[in-house]
């Protein structure tokens, strides 16, 4: 019983700060500095999230971060697939080498190849474009990518590619028939994963938009704050709609999620 | 068939190793290109850029250790003043983190019913991005009338300017930080999960109680996890940058100037690009010798099964 009681109570303590966002953001701004703090809002009011999307373009602000995401995704997905395929279950002189060389780059601070990373963009597109954000997703899709791929097709038996080949499939048939769609419960957990970190990416379009019409979720949020924090209500509002669809995400992908990170600590 | 291709052996085989080694080259080439494009390349020109005094208007020139020197002998005071605040924080967000999510993760072990909602609940908060986490909690921690402070009030303890005061904002931080273990809990979990039941078994029919299981099985094989969360916890802190840029822009008075914070000012508001470069390298040798240090002291309190 006392178990229940601990979990209950850590519940409460990580459930708290979304209760007390969503309560204030169906709240009336008067009802807000009210001390004791109201916990049930009186009038539920819905039209913070219409004033709040009035305020600020988050419908705009919603597809270029969808647009952005839909792209690395994709990028993560098909790259880090093929990459790991190779690193997986091809043998190549040199082929351990490089996954360890790969690895070493987890370890690296982002910090130390952000400036000349930045410099790099600046003078091949120039300020102000979505392809650093999303280009290198296309590259393999990052080095905990490709190990979580190549993990789980590690473990895919042998013999089904010998066979193939005996039936003279080429290496890219077999990938593309054989063993990509035996990897789809790992090619899942890459998605989510990779779709979590560019919506929830913030200092990669702080560095590399500065336009406003071509703001993330992120990016809006933030200037909200700083040009709105007298009006909890819709900052809330808006903090709300942002933390949604990777909420919804989640709870959908849960056992995927789960799974992936367990994998990454025993292995890492 | 099978005579056939008997005679065609050697020569098919080569022609089978050729085509693999072609086929494993050219379908690892994005990882291999993306290594070197974007980790490799910039890895060389930050350490080049660090021995100049780059900015984006200038003409830059070759300055040898100038930056390095500037740093270290307190010419740019922001610097010591950076790694203060981030080392605070990591001593204390690392280990109250750690705890945590042990902790949770010792309740989340037991197979009680709802367990995987439990979970869940407590793996949520991290997923959220860190903008809307942050701006929750400007609201929590408001003093005037946040929840915190209202919270505090009615149970008639003192209440706290939290991030608007330079003795609290980073121990705040560091509690904020417990919000976002999520993960930590769940390779935590796994860790647990992997250890044979036959363990505690045994510490039963010795006669021993909960605080032998604790501290002559769980802890002991756990040990490689705590390890890994360890170095990842100390690595990850060294990196913060989006609370403290987002909530306190590294105030008040530089007291949560946190390290990548600084070198994002000097990067990309006082376009000091080399001299950013410097700092970067900086924090990668501190985090290096870390993770070192760490590593060595690792075989005397990691315990690896397998190993006699």
């Amino acid at each position: 019983m006392s178990l229940y009681a601990m979990l209950i109570l850590g519940s409460v303590i990580f459930i708290l700060p979304f209760v007390w966002m969503v309560r204030s953001a169906v709240m009336d701004a008067s009802q807000i500095f009210i001390v004791p703090p109201v916990w049930i809002p009186d009038p539920f009011k819905l039209d913070n999230f219409r004033t709040a999307l009035e305020t600020v373009p988050f419908g705009r602000y919603f597809l270029n971060t969808l647009f952005i995401v839909a792209c690395s995704v994709t990028g993560a997905v098909v790259t880090s697939a093929i990459c790991g395929y190779s690193f997986s279950r091809l043998r190549w002189p040199g082929r351990d080498f490089f996954f360890a060389l790969l690895m070493t780059g987890l370890m690296l601070p982002y910090a130390v190849t952000l400036i000349p990373t930045f410099l790099g963009w600046r003078t091949v597109v120039g300020p102000n474009s979505y392809l650093p954000l999303i280009l290198p997703a296309w590259f393999g899709g990052g080095a905990f990518n490709i190990f979580l791929i190549r993990q789980f097709m590690r473990t895919i038996p042998k013999a089904l590619d010998e066979a193939a080949l005996m039936d003279g499939a080429g290496y890219f048939r077999i990938f593309t028939h054989v063993i990509f769609p035996l990897s789809r419960s790992a090619v899942i957990v890459v998605a989510l994963f990779q779709f979590l970190a560019v919506w929830n990416d913030f200092l990669g379009p702080l560095v590399y938009v500065n336009k406003e019409s071509m703001f993330t979720l992120a990016l809006g949020l933030q200037q909200f704050i700083g040009y709105y924090t007298a009006q909890w209500e819709l900052l809330m509002a808006a903090a709300t709609m942002v933390v949604l669809p990777p909420i919804l995400v989640f709870l959908v992908g849960q056992k995927y999620f789960i799974h992936g990170i367990a994998v990454s600590g025993i292995k890492g | 068939m099978i005579p056939k291709q008997q005679s065609g052996t050697v020569p098919g085989v080569k022609r089978r190793i050729r085509k693999e080694t072609l086929y494993g080259y050219g379908m690892a080439s994005p990882a291999i290109l993306g290594f070197l494009i974007f980790t490799m390349g910039p890895l060389i020109a930050s350490l080049y850029l660090s021995f100049t005094d780059y900015s984006i208007t200038n003409d830059y020139s070759f300055v040898g250790l100038d930056n390095f020197r500037r740093l270290f002998t307190g010419e740019d005071s922001f610097f010591y003043k950076s790694l203060f605040v981030t080392f605070y924080y990591v001593i204390l967000a690392v280990p109250f983190s750690l705890l945590a999510a042990f902790a949770m993760a010792m309740l989340l072990k037991n197979k009680v019913r709802g367990r995987s909602v439990f979970r869940a609940v407590f793996y949520l908060p991290s997923i959220v991005p860190v903008v809307a986490t942050s701006t929750i909690f400007i609201w929590l921690l408001n003093p005037d009338i946040g929840l915190f402070n209202q919270i505090l009030s009615f149970l008639h303890l003192p209440t706290s300017l939290w991030i608007y005061d330079e003795a609290t904002v980073v121990p705040t931080m560091a509690f904020m930080n417990i919000w976002s273990v999520g993960g930590t809990m769940l390779i935590f979990l796994a860790g647990l999960e992997s250890i044979p039941d036959h363990y505690y078994e045994a510490v039963d029919i010795d006669g021993g109680g909960m605080w032998h299981k604790l501290t002559a099985v769980t802890l002991p094989m756990l040990t490689p996890t705590i390890f890994f969360n360890l170095v990842m916890g100390v690595i990850n802190g060294f990196q913060s940058f989006s609370e403290a840029y987002i909530m306190t822009e590294g105030g008040p008075n530089n007291a949560s100037l946190f390290y990548v914070v600084y070198l994002y000012r000097e990067a990309f508001t006082n376009q000091r690009m080399g001299s950013a470069s410097a700092i970067a390298w900086v924090l990668f040798a501190i985090i290096l010798v870390l993770s070192l240090i760490i590593f060595r002291s690792s075989k005397s309190w990691v315990y690896y099964e397998g190993e006699k």
